[in-house]
């Protein structure tokens, strides 16, 4: 008892940190402790010092709750902790840890409100930390929105110092001398004569005391660790061929499966044929799962071949059938019937066009596919008592409770072992391929059986992003910008997918204008206005969710606008932004890239873009070089704000790396759909970015922001903008459609 | 069916046309042999046969004409090859997926050039894709290596 007592004043001291500055409303039940999930299944001499360290006689274990799929987040939550802990992290284990509401997402949900990242105002902010207190109570513990710096790095840090301050009173309750005069290092408490007892050597005393409450964060100026350039925890792995990744599990008597699904994603089967596909070599079964059909069998290919080899009646799903009926649905839309958001709304937007030479022009953005590298794949076994399931997600409490759902046994007899991602960029926000997969061991209980996508059905059966459309009417006078109207325009992907995970939440879609609305731009008659269309293709979340279209209307109407009022288009964006975070970096990429303008030079341009997604003002200049292959991308200059870098060496990779994939899937990417079924299925029709289109890059992160934020995706959304414009300053021709391979060369 | 793998046999019961790569992968458990795209347009599957670089998923198991290499005869944690620490030097790695085909196709590169220049490099690399965009560190992490290769 007395143990669990203690815990629970140690969860408290982590969930009263998390909540700091908090809210009035509710105070009681949503600032009330969340259980110590490391608290069951504990041996004696074990502890669970908070939910994010363990420690044994045995070694130290770190809690790093939220997902790596590529991003670095293991190694960042890792050197968090090991920062106030005083561990070398590389000696500690890293595991992700079973679902629990103790690793809720509060800053995900907080940004879902329907304010911009940059107000702070004391509406926006209350609300923020309502939602934070929502995303608790429904423990929705995923990974995504850039949200886990910004959600963790305190309560890290914080379970860190908790655990080293209590490891000190426990070498202070042992020696009787005062914990004031320990100091800690190496994962040791050194006492004043230079003896050093191992953390692990204490941990039973430290189970059994009180925990030490009054702990304080250690200053930046302090850091040994963040903040530095140090090495990644997984790359001598990743260099080595040494990582194993989710669809690399290996179980003994373990059977490999492949899914066949419709291909008109979301109709029915009539009936099916597996008599062939039984009859081949290695095959053990076919079974039914949802959407299609599943091949059991003693090797993948062996899976793959008698996959292709069923005949199935598919029936064709309710939406239209092909692209060119999508964008008329598209086109359609921008009624008021469909009208769903208007969260822009400055000046008179109607009296100022009316009269006015109106500038008007018309965006696209076309479904395109996550496909990340490693093909979806869970591995799974049932038995009467237990589900285990292997597999990479960013969705863990989702999985479990589908498995739960799935077996009738209860969520506490799910074991989920979650494994690194080969890429997602938003994929494994979705849990369908598990629940294929547990659909699929469950008809073998008691064996293993390992469930792996093809590329063709990762690539048909992607939740991809929404096609989205935009229309602008603006116009200037003497040198300004002085009226921008945005209808922006696609199916809610809050809908969609919010629809099939969680629950649709009640407001406006804010996922459908982010990008849009929400960008700091102080123009006296600004309205930007979301249309929801009709649902179509089932639409997932892609890395800068809405904004990763938006951003490309937005800030390219912009450019129109700016070009036809003659003006700078660095300085004019200057004189529209009042908010100090976004300034600076626009100044900064100026003196970066030394700006003069976009006119570098015969057959050159230079473009500029600014966006201001997941609370990060990135601004971004890009030259390029009309060469007799195409055009060439030379440079890119990029400067960002996200407030403290805790680790700059992959701050550095995931800007560089945002910025291409934001500019590979302009440049070269669409899904395009005839007879409901996607006609890109691999990878010689979807390239993305490959190395020898891949510019110089010159990256900045200023740090000078208070907020601190996440990396993974604020550097999309500028790059297709920036990269249209310098091709306009190159060509004298807008790109108003994605990919723009369909309307230029590119070397 | 015997195979030659990193200087080990081993043996294989597997049908003469299963593609390498699955027959290293779920016959003899070399994960590090990465499955990405299936048709040659990806190079995540990229092993040695003789020194060359090849897509073991266009290879069927019949024709392998040599001895084959995958990531961990090049090097391992504990003996790494250059092209290896100049990839941990660099930090290339996002999620890593692509980066054993990776590492592999630049030591075939160095092997026949080992004074790559950028358009070399691209030449080279162009096949092998990196979703996660980690392309400029591979570049500088090639011409890393190609010194330290030198100078050795």
């Amino acid at each position: 008892m007395g143990r669990a007592r203690t815990i629970a004043r140690r969860s408290f001291l982590i969930g009263s940190a998390a909540i700091l500055g908090g809210v009035a409303f509710g105070a009681y039940f949503v600032t009330r402790p969340t259980p110590n999930p490391l608290l069951n299944g504990l041996a004696e001499g074990e502890a669970a010092l908070t939910p994010f360290v363990k420690i044994t006689s045995q070694g130290i274990t770190l809690i790093v709750p939220r997902a790596d799929v590529g991003q670095g987040i293991a190694s960042t939550q890792a050197m968090l902790i090991a920062e106030e802990l005083d561990i070398d992290p590389a000696m500690a284990t890293l595991d992700p840890g079973q679902p629990h509401q103790a690793y809720f997402n509060a800053a995900v949900a907080a940004e879902s409100v329907p304010f911009p990242a940059w107000d702070h105002g004391f509406v926006a902010s209350t609300v923020r930390d309502l939602m934070g207190h929502v995303a608790r109570l429904t423990s929705s513990q995923f990974t995504g929105g850039s949200s886990s710096v910004a959600d963790l790095h305190e309560t890290l840090r914080l379970a860190g110092a908790t655990a080293r301050e209590t490891l000190k009173a426990a070498a202070a309750a042992r020696t009787g001398i005062p914990r004031s005069e320990m100091r800690t290092e190496g994962g040791h408490v050194v006492l004043p004569d230079g003896n050093r007892i191992p953390y692990t050597d204490l941990a039973a005393e430290a189970a059994a005391i009180d925990p030490v409450t009054d702990v304080t964060l250690r200053p930046a100026s302090e850091w040994t660790r963040l903040g530095k350039p140090y090495q990644r925890l997984d790359i001598i792995a990743k260099s080595t061929g040494t990582q194993d990744y989710g669809i690399d599990v290996v179980l003994p008597g373990m059977l490999h499966a492949t899914v066949r699904a419709n291909p008109g994603r979301g109709g029915a089967m009539a009936g099916y044929n597996a008599d062939a596909a039984l009859a081949m070599q290695g095959v053990r079964s076919v079974v039914e799962v949802n959407e299609g059909l599943a091949v059991i069998a003693d090797n993948t290919w062996f899976a793959f071949k008698a996959a292709e080899a069923l005949e199935v009646d598919w029936l064709p799903p309710d939406y239209p059938a092909s692209s060119a009926e999508m964008w008329q649905a598209l086109a359609n839309a921008r009624t008021d019937a469909f009208r769903n958001s208007r969260l822009r709304n400055d000046g008179d937007i109607e009296v100022a066009l009316n009269g006015a030479t109106v500038i008007e022009a018309e965006y696209r953005a076309p479904f395109l596919a996550h496909a990340a590298l490693e093909p979806l794949s869970a591995t799974v076994l049932v038995d009467a008592e237990r589900v285990q399931i292997w597999t990479a997600t960013q969705i863990p409490a989702v999985v479990r409770d589908a498995a739960a759902a799935l077996t009738g046994l209860d969520p506490s007899q799910v074991t989920l072992h979650v494994l690194p991602a080969g890429g997602s960029f938003g994929r494994r926000l979705d849990h369908d391929y598990v629940v294929q997969a547990i659909q699929i061991a469950a008809t073998m209980p008691g064996t293993p059986i390992k469930t792996t996508w093809s590329r063709e059905e990762d690539m048909t059966h992607d939740y991809p992003r929404p096609l989205h459309m935009a229309v602008g009417r603006g116009a200037v006078g003497n040198g300004r910008v002085l009226a921008y109207d945005l209808d922006t325009i696609s199916p809610s992907l809050i809908s969609s997918w919010f629809g099939r995970i969680f629950i649709v939440p009640p407001g406006p879609d804010t996922m459908l204008v982010w990008g849009g609305y929400d960008q700091p731009y102080a123009i006296p008659n600004y309205r930007v206005t979301g249309y929801a269309a009709p649902p179509m293709v089932p639409i997932g979340s892609w890395r800068s969710p809405g904004a990763c279209s938006n951003s490309f209307f937005h800030e390219s109407f912009l450019s129109e606008l700016i070009h036809a009022a003659g003006a700078d288009p660095l300085e004019e964006r200057l004189r529209l932004i009042a908010d100090a975070d976004s300034r600076r970096v626009l100044e900064a990429v100026g003196q970066m890239s030394n700006w003069a303008g976009a006119d570098i030079g015969p057959g050159r341009g230079r473009g500029i873009a600014f966006a201001h997604t997941h609370g990060v003002p990135v601004a971004m200049v890009i030259d390029v070089t009309m060469t007799d292959r195409g055009i060439r991308i030379d440079e890119v200059w990029i400067a960002a704000d996200c407030g403290t870098v805790f680790d700059p060496v992959n701050a550095e990779a995931q800007l560089t790396g945002a910025a291409i994939f934001g500019l590979g899937h302009a440049m070269n990417c669409e899904l395009t759909y005839e007879n409901h079924a996607v006609q890109q299925t691999n990878f010689d029709v979807f390239e993305g970015m490959r190395l020898h289109q891949t510019p110089r890059f010159h990256t900045r992160l200023l740090g000078l922001a208070a907020r601190v934020r996440g990396l993974g995706e604020p550097a999309t959304a500028p790059a297709a903008p920036a990269l249209a414009d310098a091709i306009f300053a190159a060509t004298g021709q807008r790109l108003r459609e994605m990919p723009f391979s369909k309307s230029v060369d590119f070397a | 069916m015997d195979l030659t793998i990193n200087g080990t046999s081993h043996s294989v019961d597997l049908p003469d046309d299963m593609p390498l790569l699955w027959a290293l992968r779920d016959g003899l458990n070399f994960s590090s042999v990465k499955y990405g795209c299936g048709i040659a347009q990806c190079g995540a599957c990229t092993v040695h046969i003789d020194g060359q670089a090849v897509r073991s998923c266009q290879v069927a198991l019949a024709d392998v004409w040599g001895e084959i290499t995958t990531i961990e005869g090049l090097g391992t944690p504990d003996a790494l090859h250059a092209i290896q620490a100049a990839w941990i030097d660099h930090q290339v790695a996002q999620c890593g997926y692509c980066q054993s085909g990776q590492i592999l196709q630049a030591a075939d590169l160095l092997a026949r050039n080992p004074a790559p220049t950028d358009d070399d490099i691209d030449a080279a690399m162009s096949g092998n894709l990196c979703r996660c965009g980690t392309y400029p560190r591979i570049r500088a992490a090639i011409h890393s290596a190609a010194s330290a290769m030198r100078e050795a």
